[in-house]
């Protein structure tokens, strides 16, 4: 019992450090990217490569003084930031990287994601009513808006793959695809011929919910200073930028863990914890390349591409794919 | 724990049982401090945090009786869609609310407390003498087992509950519809 709970513990405080590490490193690699495409150098004078930025970042980050506008909510104005944050940790708690590498496997691991996931709203709701801005609070509510209309898409595509692969395990979801990429969930089967239809609409969906380019109209800096977190400096505003990019791996990971087979090697051969990381880092490559070569969307454009196209398409998908598994 | 052992003096802080109670009574203190924050707080918006802290208390309530299903359910529905609806609805109708000076209604004041505290008395009065018994095992808890029970015993409760959250989106709808014609 003791040695489960001593397992439990450090397996948390090691997702902990992994969610911290990789928001502080993806900073700059978006860095570096968007330099790249946009043919310049990027953060490239402290240590090698710049690699030494996101700790320096952090120490100037971490030494400003918390400064909190007059009119504010003062108390939900301090929570925003770490409502932001400490959803997307829980959902690592969840998350297996490979067969023994996981901190708690839950048998509705899907379900807990996408719970706390759903509690990022919250954080930006408070954040931009709290300020007491008109910038923050239009956008916190079109943020919010947007999170909640692409959330339906999203679970509509995670339920048809949970009724293909029978759990919501996302271990089992894993295992079940081992062998070589032809058993990937994105590969159309018998019983779900719209699969990568399926990968398409997830993917944007986790563009969406994560507020990212093309869909970032909750900090929409030609109109909106800066969004929700207009009003937030020092490491309030760190928290916000370590959340989002805690919540973009959590993204990359379920889409790997939903479509891509997990930790299982394209070949079958030496499945392990390497795989899964280098298709998450892949996956997030895209993103931060989509990021830097898409214009933003308008919030018509936004709101309608969720309600009169992705959730039709994805409500039909799930309707067939049970029609399949019923009649084979 | 055994639930139905009749525990006749108070565990030890640091045995297995004592550590329960302890976490038992801060998700207690977590719901009904959240509770309190939601009825007390002058601004909507604090009152929908309260809310949210008063879920989440619950949610580790069902989490803590074995049945992380309800638990995370609980936080999808209750704290991801029912209090961004309300803050949504607080947003459109409100956006600089005052503190609210109305007349107090006749149970404000001492008749309140007085309100109050039969409720309470009549509610501990109530759980004492009311006899505990262990009932049988209706499900483990798992998904798989209740959604079987869901669709074979409960699939009654289960249809009824469609219809009353497709009356609500009918009537939403013919409401708007009636806003647009206007």
């Amino acid at each position: 019992m003791s040695l489960t709970l001593l397992n439990v513990i450090v397996a948390v405080v090691i997702a902990i450090a992994f969610a911290a590490a990789n928001a502080a490193y993806l900073v700059w690699a978006e860095r570096r990217g968007a330099a790249r495409i946009q043919r310049r150098p990027g953060p490239n004078i402290n240590g090698p490569f710049g690699l030494l930025q996101p700790p320096l970042d952090g120490i100037k980050l971490m030494t400003k003084q918390l400064m909190i506008p007059g009119g504010a909510d003062k108390i939900l104005f301090m929570v925003a930031p770490v409502l932001a944050m400490a959803p997307a940790i829980m959902s690592f708690v969840t998350i297996p990287f490979s067969k023994g590498i996981a901190a708690h496997n839950m048998e509705i691991g899907v379900l807990m994601i996408f719970a706390f996931a759903s509690m990022g709203a919250m954080a930006i709701l408070f954040a931009g009513w709290g300020s007491r801005n008109k910038y923050s609070v239009m956008a916190s509510v079109r943020a919010v808006s947007q999170n909640v209309s692409y959330e339906i898409p999203m679970l509509i595509t995670a339920i048809t793959v949970v009724m293909v692969n029978g759990s919501m395990d996302l271990k089992a979801i894993s295992t079940a695809q081992a062998g070589g990429f032809w058993h990937w969930n994105i590969f159309p089967s018998l019983h779900s011929p719209l699969m990568p239809i399926s990968f398409i609409i997830f993917f944007i969906c986790s563009l969406a919910e994560t507020n990212r380019a093309p869909f970032d109209l909750g900090e929409a800096e030609s109109e909106l200073v800066a969004g929700f977190h207009t009003e937030y400096g020092s490491m309030g505003f760190g928290l916000f930028f370590m959340g989002e990019y805690a919540n973009i791996v959590i993204g990359a990971s379920l889409t790997t863990i939903l479509f891509l087979g997990g930790w299982d090697c394209p070949f079958g051969m030496f499945p392990g914890v390497w795989w899964f990381l280098l298709k998450i880092y892949l996956l997030i490559a895209t993103f931060i390349w989509i990021r830097w070569t898409f214009p933003r969307t308008t919030i018509y454009g936004l709101l309608n591409l969720s309600w009169k196209i992705l959730i039709p398409i994805s409500l039909f998908n799930l309707l067939l794919t049970a029609g399949l598994l019923k009649v084979f | 724990m055994n639930p139905s052992m009749a525990i006749t003096e108070a565990p030890g802080l640091f045995t297995a049982d004592g550590l329960t109670g302890l976490i038992f009574l801060v998700m207690m203190a977590v719901t009904l401090i959240g509770g309190i924050i939601s009825c007390c707080a002058e601004r909507l918006v604090r009152a929908v945090a309260g809310l949210i802290v008063c879920f989440i208390g619950v949610a580790a309530l069902y989490y803590f009786l074995n049945s992380p299903f309800v638990a995370m359910m609980q936080m999808l529905i209750y704290v991801g869609a029912v209090c961004i609806t309300i803050a949504f609805a607080i947003m459109l109708a409100a956006p600089e609310e005052s503190k609210k000076n109305g007349p107090a209604g006749p149970l404000s004041g001492p008749l309140g407390f007085i309100t109050a505290g039969l409720v309470t008395i009549g509610l501990i009065v109530m759980a004492m003498r009311a006899k505990f018994t262990s009932l049988p095992k209706v499900s483990d808890g798992t998904m798989k087992e209740m959604g079987i029970q869901l669709l074979t015993s409960y699939s009654m409760v289960f249809e009824l509950i469609s219809i009353v959250l497709l009356i609500a989106i009918i009537g939403a709808l013919v409401i708007a519809r009636a806003g647009r014609s206007k």
